[in-house]
C-alpha cells in the first residue's frame, strides 16, 4: 500500500508544492546549463497559459483555441514597456525610428511608459477583452464547436491587427531586441536565471490559487455547468456568469505568462501569439490532461520540450509528430498523461474510481 | 416573497412550433399545497406545459405561482422565484458527488465569498434531503454510479435543497421497480403540503394510489379536472385514455413524448 494515499488531501498538496518548489528552485537550476534553463523558463510560460486552459476548458468545457490574443496583450503590453525603457526618457523605440513613419509616440503608447501602468495592463487588459468577449458570447448561449472558432477567429484577427499597424507595433517583426528588465541588463546570464526564478514562482503561485479554484464550491459548480448547463439554469443559476470567470481568469494568467515570456526570450511577435501558437497551448493541455491540476503543465512543458528537442534532430517532422500525438491522446487517453497514473491504479486495486471529478471523453465534446 | 407554498394559476397558455400548437389555451388552477397529477396520451401537451412554466419554451398566456408571473422570465430568474422541475432522463451532474449535487441546488443565493472557498461542514438543509431521500449512506459516491430510482430521489432532493416551493417532476417514477414506486409515492406525499407538487405520469396505479388531484390533458386543452374518482368517471375521459387503460397499468413510455 501506497503510505502517500494515507495523507490527508490537503498534506499531499503541500508535499507536491514543496517538490515542485525543490524541482523548479533547486534541480533545474543546479542540472541544467543557462541556455537550457532559458529554454524552461520559456516552457514554463507556455505551462502557466496551460494551467489557465486546464481551468477553462478542462473543468469548464470552453475550449478556447484563441489563448494567444491575450498572451500576446500581456506580451506586448510588457514588451512595449520594456522597449520604452530600453530607449530612454523621451525617445521613442528603435523599430519606430527605423521606420521613420511617425515624428513623436502615438498617444496609446505613452501610458505604458510607467511601469505600474505597464504590469497592471498585462494581467488587467486580457481580463477586460476575455470579459467583454466572453458576456457577449456566453449570454447569447454560444457553445462548443461555435466558441471554439469563434475564439480561433479573434486571434487570426489580433495577428492581422498587429502586422497592419507596422509602423507602430513592429508589424510581422514584432518588438524585438529587448535588452532590460527594470532595471537589469537580460544579456547578464544571472538576470536570466532570476527572470526564470520569477516564472517558477509565478507558476507556483497560480497552481496554488487554481487548485483553490477547483477545490472550492466555485470549482463544483464550473464542472457542473460543463457537464449540464440547462441543469444548472434551472437551479437558478446564470452559468453564463460561472463560465465568464472562468474565462477571465484563464485570459489573465495567458497574459500573465505573454508578459514573462518577454524578459525570458526578448521577443515577442505576431507569430508567437496566432493560430498556430494557439493550438499549441491546447495540445499540451490535451496530451498531459485537461481536467487535471498538474496535467497541462506537464503537458506544455512535455510537448514545448519535444519540439524544441525533436526539431533539433528532424526539422521538419516535428509538425506531423504533434498531430499524431494529439490524435492518439483524443483516441485512446482522453484524459491525458494525467489519468495513466489513476488508471494504473485503478488496475491495480481493482477498486470503483475515487470520487474525484474526472475526465470526460474528448471527442464528444469536439464533435458536439 | 412569502416563504409559503404558492399556489399555480395558468390562464389561457398557449405554445406554437412552427405553425403545430402543442399547447392550446390552457386553464389550470393548482391549489397551495396540493399533489396534482397531470396525465394525458402523448403528445398531449403535458411536457410542453411544464417546459412553458420553466421559461424553456416561449409561450403566451398568463403563469403565475405565488401571485408572480413566470413567462417572459429567464430560466434562472424563474428558478430562483421558487420553481423546480424534473426531466424524463434523470439530468444529474454525474462526475460529482450526491452531496456536491445536493450542495450546488442549495447554493444559488450565494456569496461570491462563500463561493471561492471550500465546503466546510454539510449544509443543514442538506444533511436534511440526504436523510429524507434515504441517500446519507452513499453521499461521497458519484452521482453518475447511481441505481435508477436513487437518481430520481437524488433529483426530488435537489428541489428540496433548491427550496423550491412548486416542483414539476416529469415521470418521476418511470423505470422503477414496485417497491422504489411505493417509496417515491411516499416522498412526494410528505413533500406536498408544505410544497406544490405536480407530477407527469403515465403509470395509473401509481396516480390512483397518491394523486390528490388530477388534470387530464388531450391534444394541448384541458379535458377534465378533479379527483381521481371524478377524473375516472368522467366519459370523455374515458373515452380518449382511460378507457384504453382502465384496470390496467399503461405501459410506461418513457421518453416517447417531446
Amino acid at each position: 500500500m501506497n503510505p502517500l494515499t494515507n495523507l490527508s488531501p490537503r498534506v499531499r498538496a503541500w508535499l507536491g508544492f514543496g517538490l515542485g518548489a525543490v524541482v523548479l528552485f533547486a534541480a533545474a537550476p543546479a542540472l541544467l546549463t543557462d541556455f537550457r534553463l532559458s529554454l524552461l523558463a520559456k516552457y514554463l510560460c507556455f505551462a502557466i497559459v496551460a494551467v489557465g486552459i486546464g481551468l477553462a476548458w478542462g473543468r469548464g468545457g470552453l475550449l478556447t483555441l484563441g489563448q494567444g490574443v491575450f498572451f500576446g496583450l500581456g506580451g506586448y503590453a510588457m514588451a512595449m514597456h520594456l522597449k520604452l525603457a530600453d530607449a530612454g526618457e523621451g525617445n521613442m523605440p528603435d523599430f519606430m525610428e527605423l521606420y521613420g513613419q511617425l515624428d513623436e509616440l502615438p498617444a496609446w503608447w505613452a501610458p505604458f511608459a510607467n511601469p505600474v501602468f505597464a504590469l497592471a495592463a498585462t494581467v488587467l487588459l486580457p481580463m477586460l477583452v476575455a470579459f467583454g468577449l466572453g458576456s457577449l458570447v456566453f449570454r447569447r448561449r454560444v457553445r462548443g464547436a461555435y466558441f471554439a472558432i469563434l475564439s480561433q477567429a479573434l486571434a487570426a484577427a489580433m495577428v492581422i491587427l498587429l502586422i497592419g499597424q507596422q509602423g507602430t507595433t513592429g508589424g510581422t517583426n514584432g518588438l524585438t531586441d529587448i535588452e532590460g528588465f527594470f532595471g537589469y541588463d537580460l544579456d547578464d546570464p544571472v538576470n536570466q536565471r532570476m527572470v526564470y526564478f520569477i516564472i517558477a514562482g509565478v507558476l507556483l503561485a497560480l497552481l496554488a490559487l487554481t487548485r483553490q479554484l477547483m477545490h472550492s464550491r466555485y470549482g463544483e459548480l464550473l464542472v457542473a455547468v460543463r457537464d449540464s448547463e440547462e441543469r444548472v439554469r434551472f437551479l437558478g443559476y446564470n452559468p453564463a456568469n460561472v463560465k465568464l470567470v472562468a474565462y477571465v481568469v484563464a485570459a489573465g494568467m495567458a497574459g500573465l505568462a505573454g508578459a514573462l515570456f518577454v524578459p525570458a526570450v526578448g521577443i515577442i511577435s505576431p507569430a508567437l501569439i496566432g493560430i498556430v501558437p494557439s493550438i499549441e497551448f491546447v495540445i499540451g493541455v490535451a496530451v498531459g490532461g485537461r481536467a487535471a491540476l498538474l496535467g497541462p503543465v506537464l503537458g506544455a512543458v512535455a510537448v514545448a520540450w519535444a519540439k524544441t528537442a525533436l526539431s533539433e534532430r528532424f526539422p521538419g517532422t516535428w509538425t506531423y509528430l504533434q498531430g499524431a500525438m494529439f490524435v492518439l491522446v483524443v483516441a485512446f487517453l482522453p484524459g491525458g498523461l494525467a489519468s495513466l497514473w489513476g488508471l494504473l491504479k485503478r488496475r491495480r486495486e481493482a477498486t470503483p474510481p475515487a470520487p474525484e471529478v474526472g475526465e470526460r471523453v474528448l471527442v464528444k465534446e469536439v464533435a458536439a | 416573497m412569502s416563504e409559503t407554498a404558492g399556489g399555480l394559476s395558468i390562464r389561457g397558455l398557449r405554445v406554437v412550433f412552427d405553425g403545430f400548437v402543442a399547447v392550446d389555451g390552457v386553464d389550470l388552477d393548482v391549489a397551495p399545497g396540493d399533489l396534482r397529477f397531470l396525465i394525458g396520451p402523448n403528445g398531449a401537451g403535458k411536457t410542453t406545459l411544464v417546459d412553458a412554466v420553466t421559461g424553456l419554451v416561449k409561450a403566451t398566456g398568463s403563469a403565475r405561482f405565488g401571485g408572480q408571473e413566470l413567462l417572459g422570465r429567464d430560466v434562472h430568474r424563474i428558478a430562483r422565484l421558487g420553481v423546480g422541475r424534473t426531466f424524463q432522463t434523470a439530468a444529474l451532474f454525474e462526475e460529482l458527488t450526491v452531496l456536491q449535487n445536493l450542495d450546488i441546488a442549495a447554493g444559488a443565493g450565494r456569496s461570491p465569498w462563500t463561493m471561492l472557498r471550500r465546503r466546510g461542514a454539510v449544509p443543514d438543509d442538506v444533511a436534511y434531503a440526504l436523510e429524507t431521500i434515504g441517500l446519507t449512506e452513499r453521499r461521497d459516491v458519484l452521482a453518475g454510479t447511481l441505481a435508477h430510482g436513487q437518481k430520481q430521489w437524488l433529483e426530488i432532493g435537489m428541489l428540496l435543497v433548491q427550496n423550491a416551493r412548486l416542483l414539476l417532476l416529469d415521470e418521476p417514477v418511470a423505470g422503477m421497480s414496485h417497491e422504489e414506486r411505493e417509496a417515491t409515492g411516499e416522498l412526494l406525499g410528505k413533500v406536498a403540503g408544505e410544497r406544490t407538487v405536480v407530477v407527469i405520469e403515465h403509470d395509473m396505479d401509481f396516480l390512483r394510489r397518491f394523486a390528490h388531484t388530477v388534470t387530464v390533458l388531450h391534444a394541448g386543452r384541458v379535458l377534465s379536472e378533479g379527483t381521481v374518482a371524478q377524473v375516472q368517471s368522467d366519459p370523455k375521459v374515458q373515452e380518449v385514455y382511460l378507457g384504453h387503460a382502465a384496470g390496467h397499468d399503461e405501459p410506461v413510455a418513457q421518453g416517447a413524448e417531446t
